[in-house]
């Protein structure tokens, strides 16, 4: 294969194969919602004792208002509604329930990033530590702490904690996995040469930890700051769930799934994605540009 | 304020501290020795964490439904195993496995496949890097409207959260071989199958054991969670939502220490397979 460069390549390795996956899905998803939603039509059909023609059927199939798979257009025209059309602090406003999925997930995110660098610079630095502690850490992440979850926040509001923090508690727990093993990866990155370099400058422990493990340990912090991230929206996510769903995408996708109300839930999840996809990638980007300030080679 | 648990408990924490700094630092020569003091000392800090919890809850007098005290969680285990076993059977037996079974089996033949076509290489693994990333868990009312409220649908959640990390990890695991052995492979005229089944899936072992141990997490996660949406009365996640609701709280902790101990031990499990397997592997030849 030839080597293709700039715009040629973006165009030919990059925008022309997924594009066409895309496309392949939202095909496939069109196709599957005239298969899944033509029994409903027919037996409409039946029951007012007309025949329903295929042209017909397809374009009744799009345009249901509780369909078992919403057509994406429906979605988008939903999506369209409860962003643009709608005031922000309106309680049908996907932004405002949005932002309350978000702040949550910020919060949860940055107490979990703190936690996990706090944990990794202990276990880097204390061999009991290490010891004791890092197999606690794996077997943490075996539990299925999400399904803590409902617990936690019930029983945080019977103690009058509610809001934003209970919330954040769940996404912390989970967000501070991936960075805490990441960090101590980084921070025991650097070579015994450099160590030893360190150690002929005379240098303490603070200053190797300052001038050597940390710079050295800072991709290894993005890299796991992208999990966690994601992570941290799934955890507010879920930790909305037994909340009597007041708000957040946790809770329209709870209420949807209540109501039958299928283009809502789709909404939301479409939006919990694109969240997620937006998040990983402003992290990403200041990943790079710190990286690459800080002359590292990626 | 009982103020002899309080001190019960920090002094066990005080000497399982001091005899664990103690054994960190010991040089042990003998090998197996060692592997001892190396499980002792996470064991010795559990005990020490679980005592510390005891001690608070009694010691505080905690109301029972913040904060059970570990012992009255066991003495519930022993009391209700058979509820346990029911609800282990649902969510564990059938969900759990069935759908961690299709999602990684049919993610690793996707893998297979992207493998051997370069444009779905290029199409298809940035949206499977994006979607593995994706909040999967969200599907979960959608599956349980369309495969009612039984395991399948259950199941169904698991597949699609197990499906992407193996179709990744797999992808990459299938690039890990090196030129210099392929280019060995190709001296020896085999074919793509044989290079494949020789060199290129055991190569891609560490990576899709990586897969199945972040998935088993995944795969109890999704179960209980597809269970809060919508179920028959029993299952691991219905137990939790519903006991929460009763104020038991120390039953949701039972359920919890089955789920720990069933996400512990799969993970365990899988560990020993991967040892087994990926013998030759750097990380596990003994040196």
């Amino acid at each position: 294969m030839t080597e293709r460069e700039g715009i040629a390549a973006f165009i030919h390795d990059r925008f022309i194969p997924i594009g066409t996956v895309v496309l392949a899905i939202i095909l496939l998803w069109y196709a599957f919602t005239v298969v899944l939603n033509a029994p409903f039509e027919r037996d409409q059909a039946a029951r007012a004792g007309t025949e329903i023609s295929t042209p017909e059927l397809i374009s009744n199939t799009m345009s249901q208002k509780r369909p078992v798979l919403p057509a994406p257009h429906q979605v988008g025209v939903e999506i369209w509604k409860t962003t643009v059309e709608k005031k922000i602090t309106s309680k049908r406003s996907l932004i405002y329930h949005g932002w309350v999925t978000l702040s949550s997930t910020m919060l949860g995110f940055a107490l979990g990033t703190g936690l996990g660098i706090l944990l990794a610079v202990g276990i880097v630095h204390s061999r009991v530590l290490d010891k004791s502690l890092m197999p606690w850490i794996i077997t943490s992440q075996t539990i299925p702490i999400l399904a803590i979850a409902p617990m936690v926040i019930v029983v945080l509001n019977a103690i009058g904690i509610s809001g934003l923090l209970p919330k954040a508690i769940i996404s912390m727990y989970l967000s501070f996995f991936p960075v805490a093993v990441g960090m101590v990866k980084g921070l025991r990155s650097p070579e015994v040469m450099h160590l030893d370099l360190m150690h002929t400058y005379n240098a303490s422990r603070s200053q190797v930890f300052w001038k050597l493990r940390w710079p050295a340990s800072v991709p290894f912090l993005f890299t796991s700051m992208k999990v966690a991230v994601a992570i941290s929206l799934v955890g507010a996510i879920v930790g909305e769930l037994p909340t009597g769903a007041s708000a957040g995408l946790g809770a329209r996708l709870l209420t949807g799934s209540y109501y039958g109300q299928t283009i809502q839930i789709w909404s939301a999840l479409i939006s919990a994605a694109v969240l997620a996809a937006i998040l990983v990638m402003i992290i990403d980007l200041i990943g790079r540009s710190v990286t690459r300030r800080m002359g590292v080679v990626s | 304020m009982n103020w002899a648990w309080i001190l019960i408990a920090i002094v066990f924490w005080l000497s399982t501290w001091g005899i664990n700094q103690r054994l960190a630092v010991l040089n042990i020569k003998n090998p197996n020795l060692q592997r001892g003091v190396d499980i002792l000392i996470p064991m010795l800090f559990g005990a020490a964490l679980l005592m510390l919890w005891e001690g608070v809850c009694r010691g505080f007098s905690v109301p029972t439904v913040l904060l059970p005290p570990p012992s009255m969680i066991w003495a519930r285990i022993t009391s209700s195993v058979d509820i346990l076993w029911a609800d282990f059977q649902q969510t564990y037996l059938k969900a759990v496995v069935a759908g961690f079974i299709m999602g990684c089996g049919s993610g690793f033949v996707a893998a297979i496949i992207v493998d051997r076509v370069p444009f779905l290489r290029k199409g298809l693994l940035p949206v499977g890097n994006l979607v593995a990333a994706l909040p999967i868990v969200g599907i979960a009312p959608i599956m349980v409207m369309w495969f009612g409220f039984d395991w399948p649908s259950k199941a169904a959640v698991v597949v699609v959260m197990t499906f992407f990390p193996m179709l990744v990890n797999t992808v990459a695991g299938l690039a890990a071989s090196g030129q210099i052995e392929r280019d060995l492979m190709h001296t020896y005229a085999s074919n793509y199958w044989q290079t494949l089944f020789k060199l290129r899936l055991p190569a891609a072992m560490p990576f899709i054991f990586n897969a199945l141990k972040i998935n088993s997490t995944l795969a109890l996660i999704g179960a209980i969670v597809a269970e809060f949406f919508g179920t028959p009365i029993v299952g691991m996640g219905f137990r939790i939502s519903t006991e929460v609701g009763r104020m038991n709280v120390d039953m949701v902790w039972a359920e919890i220490f089955v789920a720990a101990l069933a996400g512990s031990l799969s993970y365990g499990a899988l560990a020993l397979l991967e040892r087994a397997i990926t013998f030759w592997h750097p990380s596990y030849r003994s040196k």
